[in-house]
């Protein structure tokens, strides 16, 4: 996948996690974590292994902070698929 | 001895939803002209069957996401609450949410949480790693009540009642029994059930033969009926708002009715089959302690669901309290028109008679074409609403799987 795909798949998760939110304008850079109730963002991870096969360790959920940092993390992890 | 205004309960607001309304209007008036709310339903592995199903706007008091982490029958209570509130001219700001409790009688919960989930499961070869964090909040027992609170920002207690298909009256009970321990000034009480979502309890009543058949399924449904053949699930809600009377009276409120007596026993005999002799003691207790006696209740709304063998036992313990002195005690089904609510089912029942304190008609019990001569109870009201000339008093069955009893006396407030 690349960059920019990952990065619309991630914003599909979260719309499909809290659809109420207006998600389109969400920055790179922007703490989206934070915007995330904690079972929001085990969804999240959950989504990322359902739909994509990728697991996400507890250790690393720093790495999802941000829409870019989730690129930067998935990136290689998604790379053959 | 009588009581003081602050130990009489009585019922300020109602929230429902029915297979065959939104709301209390719209519930009396499809039971007053006939209206059945089932339908055709087809659901997973058991393929078509028969069911109740409910259409109120979910999203009215929720978001989506709520939808989506939440339950059906949190979302049944939630808009059951708002809706009773409403009804009862109490706005979500002036709810003084430290002192108002949350009681729900459940015939079961989780069944459907846990089937959806493995289900889900089933996609992912069962790797466990799969099964949702959310399937733990879903499934505890006090979930419906709970979301309740989350959803209003109430801050007084919350738990839920099992008590099989008696739930309902018992989670009025229970509201009444907190007003007077003095746990709470505001009752939110009654029963939800979201068991069509479940194709467990289909093919659980099939297996027992308890499971109704009919080709129109707006007949389905027909206690008393001589060729009734079981239950036809379904799923609903209903909630009051409950009050001291001292409380009520001071804030002008306008009141349904007291609920003046009650009582729950169990049969201690059987799994499945109901005990008339528990059942009639259940009721004389619950005249005796509203202070009355059988012939001053003049509306008998009964559980019957329509099986063969629970209809008749409960004719039985009808005869036996209401003997032939009560000419002016009438005998009507809900069932018959939405089909078996659940933990839903009492308190509904007992929110499409109420009216019957300002009308001062029953509703009847359709789906009759012939009257099984055993359940042939003298001023059962068949097929068409009756006008009656007094109205004081209603009693309200229910009963349970396990034995479990709980009926209500309602009064009007003279």
């Amino acid at each position: 996948m690349t960059r920019a795909e990952i990065s619309q798949a991630i914003i599909d998760i979260v719309n499909e996690i809290v659809p109420d939110e207006d998600w389109s304008a969400l920055q790179p850079e922007e703490n989206l974590r934070g915007k995330l109730e904690s079972m929001d963002f085990l969804d999240v991870v959950m989504e990322l292994r359902k739909q994509y096969g990728v697991e996400v360790p507890e250790a690393d959920y720093g790495a999802l902070s941000t829409l870019q940092s989730c690129v930067d993390y998935l990136e290689p992890r998604l790379a053959r698929k | 001895m009588s009581k003081s205004d602050r130990e009489r309960i009585v019922i300020t607001g109602v929230g429902l939803t029915a297979p065959n309304g939104n709301n209390l209007a719209e519930f009396r008036s499809g039971l007053l002209h006939g209206v059945s709310g089932i339908s055709k339903y087809e659901t997973r592995y058991f393929g078509e069957t028969l069911a109740g199903l409910c259409h109120f706007d979910a999203l009215q008091y929720q978001k989506k996401k709520d939808l989506r982490i939440g339950t059906r029958a949190g979302s049944i209570a939630i808009y059951c609450v708002r809706e009773a509130l409403t009804d009862a001219g109490i706005s979500v700001d002036a709810l003084d949410k430290p002192r108002t409790g949350v009681f729900v009688g459940i015939t079961e919960h989780g069944n459907v949480e846990t089937e959806n989930e493995i289900y889900e499961l089933s996609k992912y070869n069962y790797q466990t790693k799969f099964w949702s964090h959310h399937h733990n909040p879903r499934t505890v027992a006090n979930n419906p009540a709970g979301e309740v609170t989350i959803n209003l920002g109430i801050s007084g207690p919350h738990f839920t009642l099992g008590a099989a298909c008696a739930a309902g009256n018992l989670g009025c009970v229970t509201g009444a029994q907190q007003l007077l321990l003095g746990e709470v000034d505001l009752a939110l009480a009654g029963g939800v059930s979201e068991s069509t979502g479940t194709f467990g309890i289909f093919a659980a009543f099939n297996s027992q033969n308890a499971l109704a058949r009919h080709p129109e399924p707006s007949k389905a449904s027909r206690p008393f009926d001589l060729k009734r053949n079981g239950i036809v699930v379904s799923e609903g809600g209903a909630i009051f708002v409950m009050e001291r009377l001292d409380r009520a009276l001071a804030r002008k409120a306008r009141i349904y009715g007291e609920l003046a007596g009650w009582c729950y026993n169990s049969d201690a005999t059987d799994m499945v089959l109901p005990n008339p002799v528990r059942q009639a003691e259940c009721m004389r207790e619950a005249i005796r302690r509203a202070g009355l006696r059988p012939e001053q209740i003049h509306l008998v709304n009964t559980h019957a669901t329509g099986t063969p063998a629970g209809d008749i036992k409960e004719c039985d313990a009808l005869r036996e309290v209401f003997g032939e002195n009560c000419r002016d005690t009438y005998f009507n089904n809900t069932k018959s028109f939405i089909g078996h609510c659940m933990g839903a089912a009492a308190t509904l029942e007992l929110a499409g008679n109420l009216p019957a304190f300002s009308d001062r008609i029953v509703h009847p019990t359709i789906n009759v074409d012939e009257l099984d001569p055993a359940c042939a109870l003298p001023n059962l009201v068949l097929n068409t609403p009756r006008q009656v000339s007094k109205m004081d008093a209603m009693l309200n069955n229910s009963f349970g799987m396990l034995g479990i009893n709980c009926v209500t006396v309602v009064t009007r407030l003279s």
